[in-house]
């Protein structure tokens, strides 16, 4: 990776978010849990309205609602305050404290707190169910969402799973992806006839029907007897090729139970979906299931179909490190020229991930850029002459400028209807990705035509 | 009371008729409440984000900006470096050794760029921890670059967003007095506590323009440095939504002796009213003023009344509820309901005073509910309590009305419909009715279940309201 050519003290436009936003994510997809803020009441406010306006979704995060005494004091009775109010409302069956920036600089010791707390207060704990607390350390000024999400799981697991039983259970973690994501993933397990935990598990939490009571507290979520029992899974998945040498979920399970970890990249494109399979195939001792073939099949006749309108399409892709892994070894696959690959993240190993998923495939590979903001993207793409952008919607002001179309996937995308409904992995998600690729082309190439063609 | 409201709280809610006034607000929010409150940093950055030539840095880690980045309606009309979203984005270093030397590159970097014509650097909670001295290096910098660059206290802990609209009153304040003030006629106002959301200021500019009066700053919707400047010398400050510039209006009067006027734009009978209210400050050297004000309400109510009046047929008898973030809009959209035949049985706010909540007692009627820094549980059986039609709010409490089958209209700084002014009230009413007569509510399990649709047959006569309004006013 090449080092930015002038490091800009300054952040113009962000291109990630802050790192506790990431852990209510990953609890927002726990059964019964209630993410909660230890920090003052902004952040909390904020991020609520930052993933409602994306999941059209109640999303609920409780804050410890910190003062200036507390700032001064320490925050441990409005935490303790405040897991009490939490339990007494919502009956949770999991609370998920995240700190923030400001209680990692007082130096609020959470992990002790809670500890005080469960022994203090054991009659409250217990009269509303025992709900488990899992705290995880999410400090903004090192990392941002996607960080602060695989913390969160991370903690998840290791502050609940336990030696146990050696089941016939695997384990996935699928890292941020969309509620349709995850239910076809879910999908696809059930068709291989694995028993699977999906954690975190926002199919439903995040993308609930229309019900005749309003849930205070969202159905859906990996069960909390399903995480404690993650201990004795025969083997675990992990998406995320620039996860490597974080700690992680996946890690956390291979570190302290010795189950076998297969880690992958996100499955995006035929290529990455196929090594998902074939890893689905082994633990399942079957084949592929024939639909998913079918899937598979027809994807590969899609992308002979559409590849005339692709090649060679000059596409700047932006966002979370993996899902930019993913995207750009899936465009690679469709003759798209991705020249910028671009995130706000700071792995140092996106380089070499996109290096993997395209070597072979493209003539040279595209400029990556890790740590940076849309300022940095725009000067570097400017040159670049992108036709075509692929990111979340906080994108959409370049596109806007450079005339080119904007395809929106990921998070967050707030300028349109039905983000969350968004499919990215798997044989279907590279179908639809696909179409919606195509299309875009099509009709930018239509508007701009004299003749305006109605047959193309 | 259900069991859905914390004991703490009980006192934050009010059912009118059942007991005589009493309610406590003001209070820090409750933890583990979800409070849909924001922070001292969200105040500042609301009412200081439409100037949109100035820069706004946020000194802090990325969260707070990058939350704020291009999320409100606030039109400008010209630079929009507003919409922008610039950040220190403070390291884990900076938080150890302190973040003044990168503020001090930031801003000098940004201002080298955008040529702004002031900077406001807002502090974060953060900030205000590790103790970064925001005055110091913005003094130094503006001594540097030679344009206006000031601190905006605004650590997210130190209060709730009224803190913040305070903070950010003070900023301002730093600005004026040094604009040249030569063209400014006695005959002018200041726009104080409008956000220009979808465009508003304009219409209500236009009103202004039309009863003869010059608008001489545009105070906190497009916005400009040089206005605010010069704003000291207007002859009237019209301030609206109380809570954000009321202090600005106060610290106006103290210095310069600038007279201030509470007025709001939304529904028919205040925005009338504050017209009349303006006219009449003006009377002594315009007698004409109320003339023609007088008649522009009538030409506003003879296009307006018509309008609503097929809407009004629709939507008598509903019932809706209100949670906005300060009371003063929601004195206004109660009236606004009124006047489409439709009842208000809850109504609340972030930030309301005491004195906010007695007016909100004095005009709704027996029955509703009243409540102070309320939360998702405490809304949804609210709302189904009450089993209303519509909702008002912002995008927090959207997702509330729709799991619940219930009809909603943003009134937040999100909204892109303009809600003020005459035009203001047409839309409003436009907005609720496409709510709430959308069939969608029929498929709804909750009102499935239920089964028939209510149906009311309210009586719709009513005496004229363009004549009602038009004639509502006691010169003297
Ligand atoms: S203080 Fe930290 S946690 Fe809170 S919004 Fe800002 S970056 Fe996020
Ligand atoms: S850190 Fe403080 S200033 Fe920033 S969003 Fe949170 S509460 Fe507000």
């Amino acid at each position: 990776m090449r080092a930015k050519p002038q490091p800009y003290v300054s952040t113009t436009n962000a291109c990630k978010l802050c790192k506790p936003l990431g852990a209510c994510l990953a609890f927002r997809g726990m059964e019964g849990a209630v993410p909660f803020l230890h920090g003052s009441q902004g952040c909390a406010t904020y991020m609520r309205r930052y993933v409602i306006s994306h999941f059209r979704e109640p999303m609920d995060i409780a804050s410890s609602s910190l003062g200036e005494k507390h700032a001064v004091y320490g925050g441990g009775p409005n935490l303790k305050l405040g897991l009490k109010n939490v339990m007494a409302k919502y009956q949770p069956g999991l609370i998920g404290i995240a700190t923030t920036c400001l209680t990692e600089t007082i130096g609020d010791d959470v992990p002790m707190l809670v500890k005080e707390f469960v022994r203090d207060f054991p009659e409250v704990i217990q009269e509303h169910g025992s709900p488990a607390l899992v705290s995880v350390s999410t400090p903004s000024y090192s990392g941002t969402h996607m960080e602060g999400f695989h913390a969160a799981v991370a903690a998840a697991v290791a502050q609940l799973a336990a030696q146990g039983l050696p089941h016939d259970g695997i384990a996935l973690f699928p890292g941020f992806v969309s509620p349709a994501d995850t239910r076809y993933l879910k999908e696809i397990l059930a068709d291989f006839e694995l028993q699977a935990t999906v954690l975190p598990d926002i199919s439903l939490t995040l993308d609930a029907p229309a019900l005749v009571e309003y849930e205070t507290l969202p159905s859906g979520g990996t069960p909390i007897p399903a995480i404690r029992a993650l201990g004795g899974s025969r083997a675990a998945i992990e998406f995320g090729r620039t996860l490597e040498g974080q700690s992680s979920a996946g890690k956390v399970l291979h570190d302290r139970f010795s189950t076998p970890l297969h880690a992958l990249g996100m499955p995006i494109g035929l290529r990455e979906t196929d090594a998902f399979f074939s890893v689905l195939e082994a633990l399942s001792g079957r084949g592929t299931p024939v639909n998913h073939e079918l899937e598979r099949g027809r994807l590969i006749d899609a992308y002979v179909d559409g590849h005339k309108y692709l090649f060679g399409a000059r596409a700047v892709v932006y966002g979370e490190e993996d899902l930019v892994t993913g995207l750009t070894a899936f465009l690679a696959e469709i003759g798209v020229r991705p020249v910028l690959c671009a995130s706000g993240g700071r792995s140092g190993r996106l380089a070499e991930a996109i290096r993997d998923v395209t070597q072979d495939l493209l003539p040279e590979p595209p400029l990556v850029r890790e740590g940076v903001d849309f300022y940095d993207i725009a000067e570097e793409a400017e040159a670049l002459e992108p036709e075509i952008l692929i990111g979340n919607s906080k994108g959409y002001h370049l596109a806007r400028k450079w005339g080119v179309p904007i395809i929106r996937v990921g998070f967050p995308i707030h300028d349109r209807f039905g983000g969350h409904r968004t499919l990215h992995l798997g044989y279907r998600g590279a179908q639809s990705l696909l179409d919606r690729i195509v299309n875009a082309r099509l009709e930018a190439k239509q508007e701009a035509s004299p003749v305006g063609y109605s047959y193309i | 009371m259900t069991t859905t409201v914390f004991h703490e709280r009980q006192d934050q809610i009010h059912r009118k008729g059942e007991e005589p006034f009493q309610m406590a607000c003001d209070r820090d929010s409750l933890a583990g409440a979800v409070s849909q409150r924001a922070c001292v940093f969200c105040g500042s950055r609301v009412v200081l984000y439409p100037i949109a030539d100035a820069l706004h840095l946020v000194h802090g880690p990325i969260g707070c900006a990058a939350y704020t980045w291009d999320i409100r309606g606030a039109l400008s009309s010209g630079p929009e470096l507003h919409r922008l979203s610039f950040s220190t984005d403070l390291q884990e270093r900076d938080v150890i050794f302190g973040g003044e030397e990168k503020l001090y590159q930031a801003l000098t970097e940004l201002i080298d760029r955008h040529a702004p014509k002031a900077a406001f650097v807002y502090s974060t909670c953060i900030v205000g921890i590790i103790g970064d001295d925001l005055a110091g290096i913005c003094k130094k910098v503006a001594q540097e670059k030679g344009i206006p660059v000031i601190p905006v206290q605004s650590e997210g802990f130190k209060g709730n967003k009224r803190a913040g609209y305070n903070a950010a009153c003070k900023a301002m304040f730093q600005l004026m007095g040094s604009g040249d003030t030569s063209s400014i006629s006695p005959l002018s106002v200041n726009i104080l506590g409008d956000f220009n959301l979808a465009g508003e200021i304009w219409i209500i500019r236009e009103y202004f323009s039309r009863m003869g009066l010059q608008v001489v700053a545009n105070i906190t919707g497009d916005g400009r440095v040089a206005d605010i400047q010069r704003a000291h010398a207007a002859g009237l400050n019209v301030v609206q939504c109380s809570g954000s510039t009321m202090d600005l209006a106060k610290m106006m009067k103290e210095a310069y002796g600038t007279p201030f006027l509470r007025v709001s734009y939304f529904g028919v009978e205040d925005m009338a009213e504050s017209l009349y209210n303006v006219a009449r400050f003006f009377e002594s050297i315009d007698p004409e003023m109320m003339t023609r004000t007088r008649d522009l309400v009538r030409e506003e109510l003879t296009v307006l009344h018509p309008q609503l009046e097929e809407f009004r047929r629709a939507l008598t008898g509903k019932k809706a509820a209100i949670y906005v973030g300060g009371a003063f809009k929601a004195f206004s959209l109660v009236k606004a309901f009124r006047l489409l035949g439709i009842k208000v049985v809850l109504v609340g706010s972030q930030t309301g005073t005491e004195e906010d909540y007695r007016e909100l007692h004095a005009i709704t009627d027996d029955g509703t509910i009243i409540v102070d820094d309320s939360n998702p549980l405490e809304l949804s059986a609210f709302l189904q309590e009450k089993d209303v039609d519509i909702f008002v709010g912002g995008v927090k409490e959207r997702p509330i009305a729709y799991k619940l089958g219930v009809g909603f209209c943003d009134h937040n700084h999100e909204r892109k419909e303009a809600l003020e002014g005459f035009v203001g009230m047409h839309n409003f009413a436009r907005e609720v009715y496409s709510t709430v007569m959308s069939p969608v509510w029929r498929f709804v399990p909750r009102k499935a279940s239920a089964g028939l649709i209510k149906c009311l047959d309210a009586d719709l006569a009513s005496p004229d309201p363009v004549e009602a309004v038009a004639s509502n006013v006691s010169i003297g």
